[in-house]
């Protein structure tokens, strides 16, 4: 018998674990970096402001209220838009996921508009309600519209045939077959559809409020770009990304509770 | 309830899974439904729970089903079609909901149908949190939950391991000795079929016709007794036999598809 010998390893990894503070870890090293090379003055402070000058600047806005006057302008369009636009293409996405002529119907309308950015209706938009509210909330409204008709009716396509099927089995009518079957079937993609909605959503707030608002984050951006206040300008970034961030962990709590069972 | 299948044939657009099935059906027998896949087998259970529209011909039924059955055709998948977002008590009473019944009897009936398939301590569980054999009992009592006349069961052991698929052998013959109902069991198992029908139906390849019907004399209950050890045997002999060449060729004809 020839020497034993063991038998190299060669499994393992490409398999995500979890590290708890690395994430944090290197989110703080990076903003150590901007502020050391800010404070060694390696960055014209006009062009890239250091972050305490940022922090400073958003602090300033928080107290003289104006923060909460631009924050507050941008909810009053992103929320009613968002609700409206999800609302109306939830009931057209769920009635295309369940009848066909619905389906054989909306489909062709859906897809030739879907791909246009609705940044570009704008103006349509203006003339017919004007230039206040109602035309940011529409566009908003419209560009949830279309993702959520999406994402409704391929998340009905996406419940089992056999869930349904076994519904028919046990006689259930056809009304509790959609709200029992079906609809929470459907819930999962409906979800996930909710993120990008509310992605787009985000994006065509702030094209919306640079185009014509005086207050909101879009425009308070814009503004303080034109003045080359760039510790200002950051500090609306750095909102947007707070409101970014917001929306996605209230969504996240939302799946959280109605996804339980998976 | 007896069953009558009356020339019976099905096909899928161009082409043909069932051919002229004609079966009498006994009230309180199991019979098997057996042969190589595409046969046809689960389209005729299809067609007898009223699922599937046959091309033409038609099962009948004589006499009407008991009073209390809520669900006379009831079926048992394959997959055991369990809703991933209600509890094991909850996916039971999906079957009830829709149906006239006080609240105390509904939970009564939920609650026998739960002690009769040992899940009573499961009740709150999600079907994620359950192994494939107790899904599927959470599949057995939702069907028994109705009181069904007629038990359709669509390859039931088929997704389970060959152990599980042995308790839940034993686990049907159990609920059957107490349950009086009339059922028709579809398998590709030749050994399911030697254990738990009495009367085996053997269906020829695509499109299925019946080859033979084979009945076995001994009392399902009895059947595990070591002196029918040979009777099994000869049975499981018998089908393959039957079965052997057409489910081969069965088997290079969905290579080509």
């Amino acid at each position: 018998m020839s020497e034993r010998r063991a038998i190299p390893f060669r499994g393992g990894g490409f398999n995500p674990v979890p590290r708890r503070l690395l994430p944090w870890i290197v989110f703080f090293l990076l903003i150590a970096a901007w502020q050391a090379a800010s404070s060694a003055g390696l960055l014209p402070a006009l062009f890239m402001p250091s972050p305490a000058a940022v922090i400073d600047a958003l602090y300033v806005l928080w107290t003289n209220g104006t923060l909460a006057q631009h924050v507050g302008a941008s909810l009053g369009r992103i929320i009613p838009g968002w609700i409206i636009g999800t609302g109306v293409g939830l009931a057209a996405g769920l009635a295309m996921g369940i009848f066909s002529a619905a389906r054989a119907a909306g489909l062709p309308i859906v897809s030739a508009l879907f791909p246009i950015p609705k940044i570009a209706l704008l103006p349509l938009l203006i003339l017919w309600f004007g230039i206040g509210e109602p035309s940011k909330i529409a566009t908003i409204a419209l560009g949830v519209f279309f993702p959520t008709v999406i994402s409704a009716y391929s998340a009905c396509d996406s419940v089992p045939r056999n869930l349904i099927r076994m519904g028919q089995s046990f006689g259930l009518p056809a009304t509790d077959i959609v709200a029992k079957i079906v609809l929470p079937g459907a819930m999962p993609g409906i979800l996930a559809g909710f993120r990008i909605s509310a992605s787009v959503a985000l994006l065509l707030l702030v094209a919306a409020e640079m185009i014509g608002a005086q207050y909101g984050i879009g425009a308070f951006v814009l503004a303080a770009g034109n003045l080359m206040q760039t510790d200002q300008l950051l500090a609306g970034v750095v909102m947007l990304s707070i409101l970014g961030l917001l929306i996605s962990w209230g969504l996240g709590s939302v799946e959280r509770s109605v996804l339980r069972w998976r | 309830m007896p069953l009558h299948i009356e020339k019976v044939s099905h096909g899928y657009g161009p082409v043909e899974a069932l051919a002229d099935v004609s079966l009498d059906i006994a009230d309180g027998e199991t019979v098997a439904l057996i042969g190589p896949s595409g046969c046809g087998k689960s389209t005729l259970l299809g067609i007898l729970g009223g699922l599937l529209q046959p091309s033409s011909g038609r099962v009948t039924l004589s006499g009407a089903p008991p009073a209390d059955s809520l669900n006379p055709f009831t079926y048992i998948f394959q997959d055991f079609a369990l809703l991933p977002w209600r509890s094991v008590a909850d996916n039971v009473a999906l079957a009830l909901e829709h149906r006239a019944l006080g609240a105390s009897e509904r939970r009564e009936r939920i609650a026998a149908s739960l002690a009769m398939t040992g899940l009573s301590d499961f009740a709150a569980a999600y079907p994620k949190q359950l192994s494939g054999g107790m899904r599927q009992r959470v599949g057995i009592a939702r069907a028994l939950v109705v009181r069904p006349a007629v038990l359709l069961l669509d390859e039931p052991l088929s997704a389970l391991d060959a152990q599980t698929r042995e308790l839940l052998m034993e686990d049907l013959l159990a609920i059957w000795a107490r349950e009086k109902s009339t059922r028709v069991y579809v398998t590709h198992n030749l050994e399911e079929a030697a254990r738990l029908a009495d009367r085996i139906v053997v269906l020829s390849r695509r499109p299925g016709r019946i080859r033979d019907v084979i009945t076995i004399d001994v009392p399902v209950a009895e059947r595990g007794r070591s002196e029918h050890a040979g009777l099994l045997l000869d049975v499981h002999r018998r089908l393959w036999s039957l079965i052997r060449d057409e489910a081969a060729t069965a088997d290079r004809e969905m290579q080509r598809v």
